[in-house]
């Protein structure tokens, strides 16, 4: 084409970025990677596949498949470094993490070539996002290390981390893994998806030119298999983002291990547009909610929720920006949409769009020929019921729905098993600001989708998994408390003597649900005896799983108890201590004649949970969120907000002190909880009961089952409609516990047989406030 | 080749002092004439071949309901010169498309008759006429030439026989506060006086009153005046404080009549920026949906340099497509930004790093 023939069509023509120098390193490396263990390449074994140009089709290079040897090679190089990587203290591990930053940028467009080729996502997104965030997490980690002895005194780093990246943000999930473990003084074996290994291969050299202790960072490359030996090995953590399938099943097999565990999974996340919202720059906002590399992003925005007044003109608008949309070779520089990732992916967007019902509408965007390559698409007139509205496609692929008030928006945007991201436009700022806090998600953008920072928490609620990536929040992800607890001996109820005393007066303990004491549905109760022989001190209800069915629909009802004010809870929780204050004595005297405690340790039980209730009714008005430093013009609230509802199982060895240690950080928070008491001594439970009903706490806020932990753990565990499950229990039901919850993935806080000295700030404290609250990001841009 | 107009450079930023005055140092001749690429001159109510924009009546409503997200259109222009690369033979052609859209300009207190000729003999032979040849784009020439009233004879007259359209920035250019009637009957002395093209200034002081309707009814008084002569509404975005401000009064231009929105005078503290534009043209696409006028832009003011002349017109064709890259329906306001165009030219054809002295100047 002639420049005058150029003149007259005005076409973009090519501008490809070289792959030259990427080319040369692969060269370099005979196109043959092994594994990086312990500072340095193994041999590229026999097993090995290939990694592949989705744009092309062409072969990159070959990569190990990782064994289980490889994998336990490289645990052992990481547990033999982290003793000395965490005595090299805060300082010392900053200066090593601000070289790793130092360094990405150095080798900035390497990175850049070598993530589109090896992952088909356009140079401008690999060279504008992932690897400037990329710098970004390494030099924001390097501070936390360097501020570790300050400010976070007293956390131990959890040891050595097994740490799953997927294929989508290769690099930059390396990052958002890496930086806070390193920085809090653990090491890692990372393994890099199958599709997508050569950044991680290449961030391993840089480790050396870091110059990295040999084996702080391990890279194992490998197909699933060599995950889930990851997830077998011997490791303190696994650090997994990918798929919520797989994530249930990493849930499954860490269970009872003891090993902590964080997921970043899957998404369906909601992009709401109002009828007041600058419309065109919401249609922009989609450019890179879903066509932002490929549509293949977890917290991609691919829920389209339009207000019914102004759908009509978005989704025209919208069709016509489509057209203008470029697909084609990812490191051609003017490239909106690049490749898909595998042939295999490509397949399944396909067949999910084939047969949809509503209308579709595909850019006649022109699709290179060969490679993988799949059209941005459009799907309106859906309804929540189809099945494209609920399940992820991680495609370039939109569906669309509409609504007519907010509060319908904001039951649609939920209306989902996942919780990770959700869009919101609307000129109207309190608009905004009412219907951030409503929507289930871990990340909100407020005019504006797929921003992140390392200073701003990111992470999902419901299936999209638990923990935070980024901020002081992510940290937890990587620290444990110093103190390390002793096992915790069974304490089993008192056997019904040979021969005993009935109670003067037959009292009916029952279960508490929604504010009234209910008989149990199985119709069958326990006898509660004395300590050491003692008399029958009264029957409790055993309850079972329909009255666990009810607690929790009880305890979903109250949920009003979420948006009551800090300061109205605190009140709430001060009358209930008061109230136990006045019937102190009485409480005294039922421990004693439960536990057979002393006078005295009693008495301290009591004291101990009067102050409690009031040490958590200070904190409902003062745990504080955070407007984090996020580099734009803007805030990033980072908000506290109640998990929902807790299904808890309280200590059995302190019945007062354990069942308010649960309880009140829980609904100090605005949870709702359904608790478990004591299952060896449980008439303090249902004593307390009455205390609560004296001290306005509403209906449904607090209910009290008893029972046997072993019965009903696993039915807590695998319920769909409770959101964490705490457990303290003297039965051996930690394992359980986990294993159960994956169903949806609930938030599991579990002692692992480990004791808790519940008179102490053992009882108390953080660990507390943060298993009790989601931190959910809320992204602010503003200027007019 | 290139001239790598690399994606390295710094995004386009806000030129406050750059005004869209030609720049003293220019100095040259008159070129010979040579056949000259076709330039679409005004026809009576037709608008390159389309109906020119009769305007609608004021609707408040929808002036009411602009919204403008400030953040989010900054992000959409803070990326798009990553998102968008020319090169090669195609950097060229657009280059040589962006000549073909200046406005060539000079606005000061000391023009005379004599410099108006060597702005003229510019905009006839923009660039040296080897490397046309060797691009095998003979004959190109600017889109316009823009001067002040005084100066419209003396550029009829040099340009005469070249298509070359003459437009002339009138109604108390650049403030825009002599007496309404002065103002009016500038624009037909300079109708009168040949030129084919009227760059008005609004007051500014309905759009920051919110006087929708003395907005448009000065813009069609304005409209009315200029007859024949097509009109280019300056709002002087600088100077309305928001974006919000920015898209009503696009669409209180618009509705009047204008047949051009033009950003700047160039002596605003803030001329033209991707921002604003990207406002402009937002309502400027949404005004055709409504009523099927194709309306046109123009930037003024602070675009200096080659790279942010691709950029711009990557937002026309996104935006708005590719029938807006046409001198009917989009002009840079701009000066030094064919001496920077000249320099990447010469190093397309030969490979090397030009200077400024080896291309003539205006």
């Amino acid at each position: 084409m002639t420049i005058s023939q150029i003149f007259e069509t005005m076409e973009y023509g090519p501008a490809p970025e070289s792959a030259g120098e990427a080319m040369d390193w692969l060269d370099g490396g005979a196109r043959r990677f092994g594994h990086f263990i312990g500072g340095s390449f193994t041999e590229p074994g026999k097993t090995a596949f290939d990694t592949r140009n989705p744009a092309t089709g062409e072969t990159l290079a070959r990569i190990a498949q990782g064994t289980p040897e490889d994998v336990a090679a490289a645990v052992k190089a990481a547990r033999k470094a982290q003793g000395p990587w965490a005595d090299l203290g805060g300082k010392g591990r900053a200066r090593m993490l601000y070289a790793l930053a130092r360094l990405v940028q150095k080798h900035a467009r390497m990175f850049a070539v070598l993530e589109s080729l090896d992952t088909g996502k356009p140079i401008r997104e690999s060279r504008d996002i992932d690897v400037p965030l990329v710098a970004r997490h390494f030099y924001y980690h390097a501070g936390m290390a360097q501020l570790q002895d300050s400010e976070l005194p007293g956390v131990a780093p959890l040891g050595v981390c097994g740490q799953i990246v997927p294929w989508n943000f290769p690099l930059l999930m390396l990052s958002w893994k890496i930086a806070p473990a390193l920085a809090m003084g653990n090491t890692v074996v990372l393994k890099p998806a199958e599709y997508t290994p050569l950044t991680a291969l290449y961030f391993a050299e840089i480790c050396r030119e870091a110059g990295l202790p040999k084996g702080v960072v391990n890279i194992v490359t490998g197909d699933g298999d060599t995950g889930a030996a990851l997830v077998a090995a011997e490791v303190d953590k696994i650090a997994f983002t990918g798929s919520t399938d797989v994530g249930r099943k990493i849930r499954e097999a860490t269970a009872g291990t003891g090993k902590s565990l964080t997921l970043e999974l899957g998404g369906k996340s909601p992009y709401v547009v109002f009828d007041d919202a600058d419309l065109d720059s919401a249609v922009e906002g989609l450019v890179d909610a879903i066509w932002f590399n490929g549509g293949q992003v977890c917290c991609a925005g691919s829920r389209l929720l339009v207000q019914e007044n102004v759908a009509e003109v978005f989704h025209a608008k919208l069709i016509a920006r489509m057209e203008k949309l470029r697909v084609g070779n990812p490191l051609d520089k003017a490239i909106d949409v690049g490749a898909i990732v595998d042939p295999a992916q490509l397949d399944r967007i396909t067949q999910l769009v084939s047969g949809t019902a509503g209308e579709v509408h595909r850019s006649s965007a022109a699709l290179p020929e060969g490679g993988s390559f799949y059209p941005p698409t459009l799907i309106t007139g859906l309804a929540s019921s189809d099945r494209l509205m609920q399940e992820e496609i991680f495609g370039p692929v939109l569906v669309s729905t509409t609504f007519r008030t907010p509060a319908e928006a904001v039951s649609l945007a939920n209306d989902t098993r996942y919780g990770l991201a959700a869009t919101v436009w609307t000129e109207n700022v309190n608009l905004a600001l009412d219907i951030a806090p409503k929507l289930a998600a871990g990340v909100v953008w407020v005019n504006a989708t797929n921003l992140f920072d390392a200073a701003a928490g990111f992470g999902g609620v419901r299936e999209s998994g638990f923990g935070r990536e980024g901020g002081w929040e992510g940290l937890q992800a990587y620290t444990r408390a110093r103190a390390k607890a002793p096992p915790l001996k069974p304490v089993l109820p008192t056997p019904a003597p040979a021969r005993y005393d009935a109670p003067e007066m037959d009292r009916t303990a029952k279960l508490y649900i929604g504010g009234k004491q209910a008989r149990p549905d199985g119709g069958y109760s326990r006898p509660v005896f004395g300590a050491k022989g003692g008399p029958l001190l009264g029957h409790v209800g055993q309850a079972n799983r329909k009255d666990l069915r009810n607690a929790v629909e009880a305890a979903r009802g109250a949920k009003a108890w979420a948006r009551t004010t800090g300061h109205a809870r605190a009140q709430i929780l001060y009358y209930v201590g008061e109230n136990l204050w006045a019937r102190r004595a009485e409480f005294v005297e039922r421990l004693g004649a439960l536990t057979g405690a002393k006078a005295k340790e009693t008495e301290a039980e009591v004291e101990t949970a009067i102050d409690r209730l009031f040490t958590w009714a200070a904190w409902a008005d003062k745990f504080d969120g955070a407007a984090k430093g996020v580099p734009i013009r803007g805030v990033a609230l980072a908000m506290n907000e109640p998990v929902g509802v807790i299904g808890q199982i309280a200590p059995d060895e302190a019945p007062l002190l354990g069942l308010v240690s649960v309880v009140a950080p829980a609904i100090a928070m605005g949870n709702r909880v359904v608790t478990l008491a004591s299952e060896a001594y449980p008439l303090a439970a249902t004593d307390f009961y009455q205390v609560l009903d004296t001290s306005d706490v509403p209906a449904g806020v607090v209910n009290i089952l008893t029972g046997a932990h072993g019965d009903l753990a696993g039915e807590m565990a695998g319920h769909f409609d409770i959101d964490a499950v705490w457990s303290f229990s003297s039965t051996d039901v930690s394992a359980l516990i986990e294993r159960e919850s994956a169903g949806n993935l609930k938030r599991t806080w579990v002692n692992h047989g480990r004791a808790r000295d519940w008179l102490t700030p053992a009882g108390e404290g953080s660990e507390f406030l943060t298993a009790a609250t989601e931190v959910k990001t809320i992204w602010i841009p503003y200027g007019e | 080749m290139s001239e790598e107009i690399t994606d390295a450079d710094p995004g386009l930023r806000p030129h406050p002092q750059d005004g869209v005055h030609q720049d003293a140092a220019h100095r040259g001749g008159p070129r010979p004439e040579g056949a000259q690429l076709p330039q679409v001159t005004p026809q009576a109510e037709m608008h390159a071949g389309a109906p020119r924009n009769a305007g609608t009546a004021l609707d408040l409503s929808r002036i009411r309901a602009q919204a403008a997200n400030t953040s989010a259109i900054e992000r959409r222009a803070a990326t798009l010169p990553g998102r968008r690369s020319v090169k090669k033979d195609w950097q060229a052609a657009w280059l040589l498309k962006a000549i073909s859209l200046i406005d060539l300009t000079t606005l000061s207190g000391d023009d005379t008759e004599g410099r108006v000729r060597r702005l003229c003999a510019k905009a006839r032979q923009p660039v040296r006429a080897d490397i046309l040849d060797a691009l095998g784009v003979p004959g190109l020439t600017t889109g316009a030439v823009c001067v002040y009233h005084d100066m419209v004879a003396p550029a009829v007259r040099a340009l005469h026989g070249s298509g070359i359209p003459v437009a002339a920035v009138s109604t108390g250019f650049p403030a825009g506060l002599s007496p309404f009637h002065l103002r009016l009957a500038e624009i037909g002395e300079s109708v009168a006086a040949g030129a084919s093209e009227i760059d008005i200034v609004i007051s500014r002081r309905h759009v920051l009153t919110g006087d929708w309707q003395a907005l448009y009814d000065e813009m069609r008084a304005f409209r009315e005046a200029c007859g024949q002569a097509h009109v280019k509404a300056i709002l002087a975005t600088g100077e309305l404080g928001t974006l919000r401000n920015v898209a009503r009064a696009s669409w209180v231009c618009m509705m009047a009549g204008a047949d051009f929105i033009k950003t700047s005078t160039g002596k605003e503290g803030v001329n033209a920026t991707l921002p604003v534009s990207l406002v402009m043209m937002r309502a400027i696409r949404d005004y055709e949906a409504a009523t099927g006028f194709r309306v046109g832009y123009k930037p003024a003011g602070g675009i200096s340099k080659a790279k942010d002349a691709l950029t711009y017109l990557a937002l026309v064709k996104d935006e708005l497509g590719d029938a807006w890259l046409s001198p009917d329906l989009f002009r840079f306001g701009a000066s030094s930004l064919l001496g920077d165009i000249e320099r990447q030219l010469e190093h397309h054809v030969t490979g090397r790093y030009s200077a400024a002295h080896r291309h003539p100047q205006a």
